[in-house]
């Protein structure tokens, strides 16, 4: 019988079943942000373990809270940092080459077809875009992962969607996820490998398939998965170049990882989206989802843009075609958080950072801050955000506030109306004034 | 091994995500303690604020409640805070993955039963207009459900791996002597 990708990676990393449905694998990335590893951390000094599988295998960023806001996270800070340098690890990232784990990491090619991923983090399935099996875990599992370099997973099932169709103008892989998590509701792929696939995922480039990826936790899901490919090797070139031959070779290796024909999955979900709009959360549910023409109109005081599911530069370049030449309402304060270093520094060459300040947008340093209510950005009562983040849950964003997730595109044109706005009402001008400055309304 | 249960508290509310178990803004804590007095703080059940200082809370040592428990972020504190609180049994009609797992490399039960078995319970507690108990039994097998004249009891299946993390005390005990 066949196997699918996860069940493939399973059986490369298999380190033990103690149970005929319970797998222990080998983990090849291990990934630490500076929220869930101190405690970890902690723990390991008290029972006098404080030591590492690898440092090579580990990976460690500052993220959530930086440059930090006050004590406490200064603390975490200095347990991270202090325990990078105690332990060699030399893949950690603070102040000045820090950014959005879930972006940085891909960044710098950490993340390679067939690997198995773990992090303290709901949203490390991101990484499964680059065909990894990446899922997010608690603290002991981080724990146990820094010391042995093992997790345990139950039996990999994995659910197949198949993304078909023409995607539409002003419709992205943000309204895709969206629209599937409407479909599936918030638990509707627990335990469950999410397998993206289809026309219009093999036609999308790596950032739209780490936002399809992002999100599918917000099923349930223990990690998101596309099938590698050229457009994965081209992304991994410049890591991999000593690996192989040429790009093509890369390719052929790559097949190794694909899903047999005649594997077994749990569930089939095929998503035509050629009728598709885009799409917007309204309630406390990632679930909670619409057609944004359903919602249009309803005001906005805050408009994030940044994250880890939708801050990398192809995220900025579309809300930027929509700021340029225009300004944001009046009722809007507008945030643009670049997920990494890279993303802001090609951002500013490609004058994009420009564009979003003479619109009024206040650009901040890469960091999780607003999306998860930490720092940078964090609502009042009774606000509300038009976010390109991945979770509207009650409090997310500050205590009785409300998330409305939505694309880069969408956000964009909700800073420049103050409201929600079906974002194809600004392509549609653009084509007539092709970004011409002083383009209005 | 732990001994499990105790006076329940009922949340009724599907999709319980860990934002509102613990909310962020406690992440920057760097010891379990100082979770305990935020437990559940921002959790609405029908639209409206949930005490988490009612006397029923501060004494409930077993939570029971609908599907889908512990959904969101994958912070391990909305288990401390549960067990900073002497919360050692969530009850269950299912769990997200990563707060189902955190519970058993803890050492604590994630107990999950059928929709009609969690809705039993749910009408046996409103009819004794009491806080009832639950008592874990038969080698973690079983749950009786009390109130101060009755009781009613359901038998649980627990993954057999998960069932050897607890009476190991935990993922990083079980974890050290096996890998």
């Amino acid at each position: 019988m066949g196997q699918t990708i996860a069940e493939k990676i399973f059986a490369a990393h298999l380190r033990d079943t103690p149970t005929p449905d319970n797998m222990v694998i080998d983990i090849d990335v291990i990934m630490c942000h500076e929220i869930t590893t101190p405690i970890a951390i902690m723990d390991l000094v008290d029972k006098e373990m404080d030591r590492v599988i690898d440092p090579d295998r580990i990976k460690a960023v500052i993220d959530h809270v930086t440059p930090s806001k006050d004590s406490k996270t200064a603390m975490q800070a200095k347990i991270m940092r202090d325990w990078a340098r105690r332990q060699n690890i030399k893949d950690f990232f603070d102040i000045g080459q820090n950014g959005v784990c879930h972006a940085l990491f891909p960044e710098k090619g950490f993340i390679r077809p067939g690997n198995t991923v773990i992090m303290g983090d709901s949203h490390t399935c991101t990484h499964g875009a680059f065909g990894a099996f990446a899922a997010g875990v608690g603290t002991t599992d981080l724990e146990v992962g820094i010391l042995k370099g093992v997790c345990a997973f139950r039996k990999p099932e994995s659910m197949k969607i198949e993304v078909t169709g023409e995607l539409p103008v002003g419709v992205y892989a943000k309204d895709i996820i969206l629209h599937i998590i409407k479909t599936l509701t918030v638990n509707g792929a627990t335990d469950m490998v999410m397998e993206f696939c289809g026309p219009v995922v093999e036609a999308m480039n790596m950032s739209s398939r780490m936002t399809l990826c992002n999100m599918s936790v917000e099923a349930g899901a223990t990690s998101g998965l596309c099938l590698p490919d050229k457009v994965t090797a081209k992304y991994l070139w410049q890591f991999i170049q000593d690996d192989y031959a040429s790009m093509e070779e890369a390719v052929e290796d790559y097949k190794k990882w694909h899903s047999d024909t005649d594997a077994q999955y749990a569930q089939t979900l095929t998503i035509d989206v050629t009728e598709l709009v885009p799409q917007v959360t309204h309630g406390f549910k990632p679930d909670q989802v619409k057609d944004i023409t359903e919602l249009a109109g309803k005001r906005i005081d805050q408009v994030y843009i940044g994250s880890c599911t939708n801050g990398r530069i192809e995220d900025i370049r579309e809300a930027a075609s929509v700021l340029k030449g225009r300004k944001v309402a009046d009722t809007v304060r507008g945030i643009l958080t670049p997920a990494t270093p890279g993303i802001y520094s090609q951002a500013l060459d490609e004058g994009f950072i420009k564009i979003f300040m003479d619109a009024g947008f206040c650009v901040l340093n890469p960091t999780c801050g607003a999306c998860l209510g930490m720092s940078s950005g964090v609502l009042a009562e009774g606000e509300s955000c038009a976010s390109t983040t991945n979770r509207n849950f009650n409090g997310r964003m500050g205590k009785g506030g409300m998330v409305h997730l939505m694309s880069p595109l969408s956000a964009a044109a909700a800073a420049v109306t103050g409201e929600i706005t079906d974002p194809r009402m600004f392509q549609r001008m653009n084509k007539g004034i092709s970004f011409t400055e002083g383009g209005e309304l | 091994m732990k001994k499990f249960g105790g006076p329940a508290i009922l949340l009724n509310r599907n999709d319980i995500n860990t934002d509102e178990i613990i909310p962020a803004k406690y992440l920057t804590e760097i010891t379990k303690t100082a979770l305990k007095p935020h437990l559940l703080e921002d959790l609405l059940v029908d639209g409206k604020a949930f005490d988490s200082q009612s006397e029923t809370m501060q004494k409930a040592k077993v939570v029971i409640t609908r599907a889908n428990f512990g959904c969101g972020s994958s912070r391990e504190h909305a288990v401390w805070a549960f067990e900073v609180n002497d919360i050692n049994v969530v009850i269950a009609e299912s769990f997200a993955r990563i707060f189902r797992q955190n519970m058993f490399n803890c050492g604590i039960l994630a107990i999950e039963l059928p929709k009609e078995q969690i809705q039993e319970i749910f009408e046996f507690v409103k009819k004794a207009k009491t806080t009832c108990g639950v008592i874990v039994y038969d080698s973690l097998k079983a749950i009786r459900i009390t109130a101060p004249k009755d009781g009613i009891t359901f038998k649980f299946n627990l993954n057999e791996y998960d069932r050897n993390l607890v009476s190991t005390g935990g993922w990083l005990a079980f974890a050290e002597v096996n890998y």
